[in-house]
């Protein structure tokens, strides 16, 4: 094993520039799969954060009726917060949101808009609830960044905003813009509006009543009050999670793409090689090496390109990514203007996993490529091999 | 002493009956609208006129609807538009669109929303309510609206539910027709305001054919809607105010 492992570098390293092409496209191959799968799970993880900090929180318990996809619904979305939660909410643990719709009208522009009540006391999101407590304002009202962008609205304006009591009538009421936040989750900022909770359910003429109520960090122990439903965490980052895969799996075809490239090269290799080193291979098999290991030869060969690759792309790859991982890689906001939680930077994250499998699956996959070519060596005639005849 | 105390009583009684008879009571007012503005069923094709702050747009439809809570009205042009349905029963509005061959429900929130950038709403465009089912009036006093006196009556809603907490109106003292209309939210903001001319007597009754609906909240000159013909109290087949009928 030691003769075939010190005979297969002998060779490679002979092979000079075509070894060194081979090794140079897989170490790409290498380095573009460690780092696309880096940057799919940096934004997973990122996205995930976000969404659990500034929607999701640990979980949510909605009103029956609600269905965030069905606006119908909220004319019927909301109940009493059932008591068992009263400590909790005073602690801060859970947030009440109460959510319905309304109209307003910035610069004379008629803008349907969700509006959500929410307590300035809570501490599960990341919204700057705070703001309310130092406002004297009638209504004072938060909204995202992107929302301000599309409006046309910036902190101290003050703008018409229309909706409807629980029973249908209309009112309408100055607000007045007391801060802006700034967010990677778009499903807290566009198209809508967060008022203090209390202020809103007077509006409506729904005291003490929500829609959904977000869950901190404690054990709800399953405890799910009649008229309300449980939505875990998991279930809540379903989109995100989906999204994630769709683009997992269309980074496939890019890996096929880089590896069927690369794999050419090394096949296109190993059968030059075959053909022209018959009579070494003569030479091997009667100086008593059996076929086998002829065949294990050539195949270690060309496995050993991808070990070659590796240790290049470790040598440039190593730094690039560890950079990229430190600096983060811009995406300017065009992701979030799709809809996509989505940070300004996405900071790839490299596991050890990660980057352990890619190898794993690279050299596997040589290895068979290597190995198909190098099977025509068991047919060969040695003393055929010998005078170099071509078989 | 008691043949001058009699005919001045007499006197006083008849005065009163006389102002009285010229100072009609809010109620009376409104329920004279009524029977002007309502009717068990209309028919009607209309021309409605969009003024947006870049462009004008003209929509025709026709329209049939039965009591409060039965409306269908159809697109007859733009060729864009031609062919598009609506039908509203009670709190649910659905609507056919020729071009994606589908039907779409809306209601709640929705129904609210303005009709193609119009400043009506669905339920302006489509509904037809007795005032005095759901507002009890206050003669606030006279006005000249144009060169026509009014009363100008304050509408307080008596019932939940209805669109406007408040609405003042500026009812003609011949026709009883309101020529003005303002509608509150229930904070007392002003949201819309609508003007109603060409009053011309339709089946024995006085109707508005124009009327100017402007959402006081948003830019733009208002909305137009013109009564091209009307029909009161035609008998309107059931299978109108059916889904079925929309993709007919």
């Amino acid at each position: 094993m030691k003769l075939l492992f010190k005979l297969a570098i002998k060779n490679l390293t002979g092979a000079g520039l075509r070894t060194w092409l081979n090794v140079i496209v897989l170490s790409f191959s290498f380095l573009i799969i460690i780092w696309h799968k880096g940057l799919l799970n940096g934004w997973d993880r990122q996205a995930r954060n976000d969404m659990v900090n500034w929607e999701t929180g640990t979980g949510q318990f909605w009103q029956s009726s609600y269905d965030p996809f069905d606006p119908f619904s909220l004319t019927d979305a909301h109940s009493k917060i059932p008591s068992v939660f009263d400590t909790l909410i005073t602690k801060g643990e859970i947030a009440p949101v109460l959510i319905t719709q309304g109209t307003i009208y910035p610069r004379g522009r008629i803008q349907s808009i969700l509006i959500k009540g929410i307590s300035s006391a809570q501490r599960v999101l990341k919204l700057p609830g705070e703001l309310f407590l130092k406002s004297n304002d009638d209504l004072p009202v938060l909204i995202g960044s992107k929302m301000a962008r599309d409006n046309g609205l910036k902190t101290g304006d003050v703008t018409t905003i229309r909706w409807r009591d629980v029973h249908g009538t209309f009112d309408a009421n100055e607000m007045k813009v007391i801060g802006i936040f700034d967010t990677n989750v778009p499903s807290v900022d566009a198209g809508q509006i967060w008022v203090p909770l209390d202020r809103l359910q007077k509006m409506m003429g729904m005291p003490g009543e929500a829609t959904i109520l977000v869950c901190g960090n404690f054990d709800t122990n399953g405890r799910t009050p009649e008229g309300w439903k449980f939505k875990s965490s998991e279930e809540l980052l379903k989109t995100v999670t989906d999204i994630i895969k769709m683009k997992s799996a269309g980074g496939i075809v890019l890996y096929i793409i880089l590896m069927s490239l690369a794999m050419l090269a090394i096949f296109d290799t190993q059968v030059l090689s075959i053909f022209r080193r018959q009579k070494e291979i003569g030479t091997y098999i009667a100086l008593g090496m059996t076929r086998s290991q002829v065949v294990g030869l050539f195949t270690l060969e060309g496995s050993l390109n991808s070990v070659l690759a590796a240790l290049l792309a470790a040598v440039y790859g190593i730094p690039l990514l560890a950079l990229q991982a430190t600096k983060g890689m811009s995406f300017a906001g065009t992701a979030k203007s799709y809809g996509l939680v989505v940070a300004d930077k996405i900071f790839p994250v490299y596991s050890l996993g990660l980057v352990a499998t890619t190898i794993i699956l690279i050299m596997l996959t040589t290895t068979i490529v290597s190995y198909l070519p190098s099977r025509r060596i068991a047919k060969m005639k040695p003393t055929e091999a010998l005078r170099g005849k071509l078989q | 002493m008691r043949k001058i105390a009699i005919p001045i009583i007499l006197l006083i009684i008849l005065l009163s009956v006389s102002l009285n008879a010229q100072n009609p009571s809010a109620r009376e007012i409104i329920e004279k609208v009524d029977n002007n503005m309502s009717a068990v069923s209309r028919v009607f094709t209309s021309k409605m006129i969009i003024h947006n702050p870049r462009n004008t747009r003209t929509v025709e439809s026709r329209s049939w609807s039965m009591g409060e809570n039965k409306s269908f009205t159809e697109y007859l042009s733009p060729p864009r538009e031609q062919g598009t349905k609506m039908l509203k029963l009670d709190n649910l509005l659905w609507i056919f669109s020729p071009s994606t061959d589908r039907i779409i429900q809306i209601s709640g929130h929705m129904l609210r929303q303005s009709v193609m950038g119009s400043d009506l709403s669905y339920e302006d465009m489509m509904e037809d309510p007795h005032l005095l089912n759901h507002y009890t009036g206050k003669v606030d006093g006279e006005e000249k609206t144009g060169d026509r006196n009014c009363w100008v009556i304050t509408l307080t809603a008596t019932s939940t539910g209805v669109a406007y907490q408040t609405q003042k109106i500026w009812v003609d003292k011949d026709h009883f027709i309101p020529l003005r209309k303002e509608l509150y939210a229930k904070s007392g903001v002003l949201l819309k305001r609508m003007e109603l001319s060409d009053v011309l007597r339709i089946q024995g009754r006085w109707f508005p054919k124009k009327m100017l609906f402007k959402d006081v909240l948003k830019e733009g000159e208002g909305t137009e809607f013109q009564i091209m013909d009307i029909e009161f109290n035609v008998k309107i087949p059931d299978y109108i105010f059916s889904k079925a009928s929309l993709k007919k």
